[in-house]
């Protein structure tokens, strides 16, 4: 199964590569950006077959080193 | 005094630690990350500045898995004092063994730079040969220095008198130089045994070469 985990700034945190990307997009002239956020995307290549234990396969690694949960969110997709 | 200076891969302040601390008349031993064990009868163990990992994923969350940081955790659990200073103020933090978080710089830039900064509290095994308000000069040199924790974290700092160093001017007023919160540069545990600052003190140890005003802050240990 694929896990594609996706880590972002918690909301309330300020995101300063978000903040520099929005300032970029309005001054190239794209209206209406509301808010722009970066994170990182980790897609994870793992062996087993069975959806529920690779969730919580990944949601231990996320826990555990891919995300720092004081200052990050993350998402977690299984395919 | 013996001191442990511990050298990840990407490390590069390892010899100016140990300098320092040889300066000041200590020993020092070089302790790499495969250890599983910390020299006996150390002191101190110091977690020096660089780029441990080439800072992937985030700085220092891989460092922080290293064998020899089971070693530190258990020393500063047993009450052993532990100094991060700059990366290892970012594995500290990474580890659990301080609070908070460092982020990357609200400009986005690399700062390296002789920065003021001001003793917020000094009783401590750190900043206890500083005075509480006094300016001291001491270099910064980092990408990911903006420290992060939420109100009520920052509200126990406050109370337990964990804040070490805040950025400040030449009169102690606090400056916005990476977007820390409250300008904090330093912070230590609420045991008081392990603390984290991004400025280098072992980096201001000659008036030469701009300040001295390292050596009182890691003589702090000595007492």
């Amino acid at each position: 199964m694929t896990a594609t985990i996706n880590v972002f700034l918690k909301e309330g945190v300020l995101d300063p590569q978000g903040k520099a990307a929005h300032h970029a997009l309005d001054s190239l002239g794209f209206d209406g950006v509301d808010d722009v956020r970066i994170g990182k995307q980790i897609i994870i290549k793992l062996s087993t077959t069975d959806k529920v234990k690779a969730e919580a396969e990944a949601k231990e690694m996320c826990e555990t080193l891919l995300a720092n949960t004081v200052i990050e969110d993350y998402t977690i997709e299984i395919n | 005094m013996k001191v442990a200076v511990l050298r990840f891969p990407g490390t590069n302040c390892e010899f100016d630690t140990q300098y320092a601390f040889e300066k000041l008349g200590h020993t020092t031993e070089l302790v790499w990350h495969e250890e599983n064990t910390l020299p006996e009868n150390i002191d101190l163990v110091v977690v020096p500045g660089g780029f441990s990992y080439g800072d992937y994923l985030r700085s220092g969350s891989i460092a922080r898995f290293s064998p020899v940081m089971k070693a530190v955790i258990s020393f500063a659990n047993d009450g052993g004092k532990v100094l991060g200073i700059c990366n290892g103020f970012q594995i500290l933090t990474e580890a659990g063994l301080l609070p908070g978080a460092l982020k990357r710089n609200n400009n986005l830039h690399f700062i390296s730079k002789h920065q003021n900064l001001c003793v917020i509290n000094n009783d401590n095994a750190f900043l206890n040969k500083c005075n509480k308000g006094e300016v001291l000069n001491v270099p910064i040199a980092h990408a990911d220095g903006n420290y992060y924790i939420d109100d009520e974290g920052f509200a126990l700092l406050e109370k337990n008198e964990q804040i070490l160093l805040r950025y400040s001017d030449e009169n102690g007023e606090p400056v916005v130089i990476n977007g820390s919160i409250t300008s904090i540069a330093g912070v230590c545990n609420e045991a008081k045994n392990v603390f984290g600052l991004m400025p280098h003190p072992e980096r201001a140890l000659e008036a030469i070469l701009g300040s001295e005003d390292g050596v009182r802050m890691l003589k702090g240990f000595e007492a």
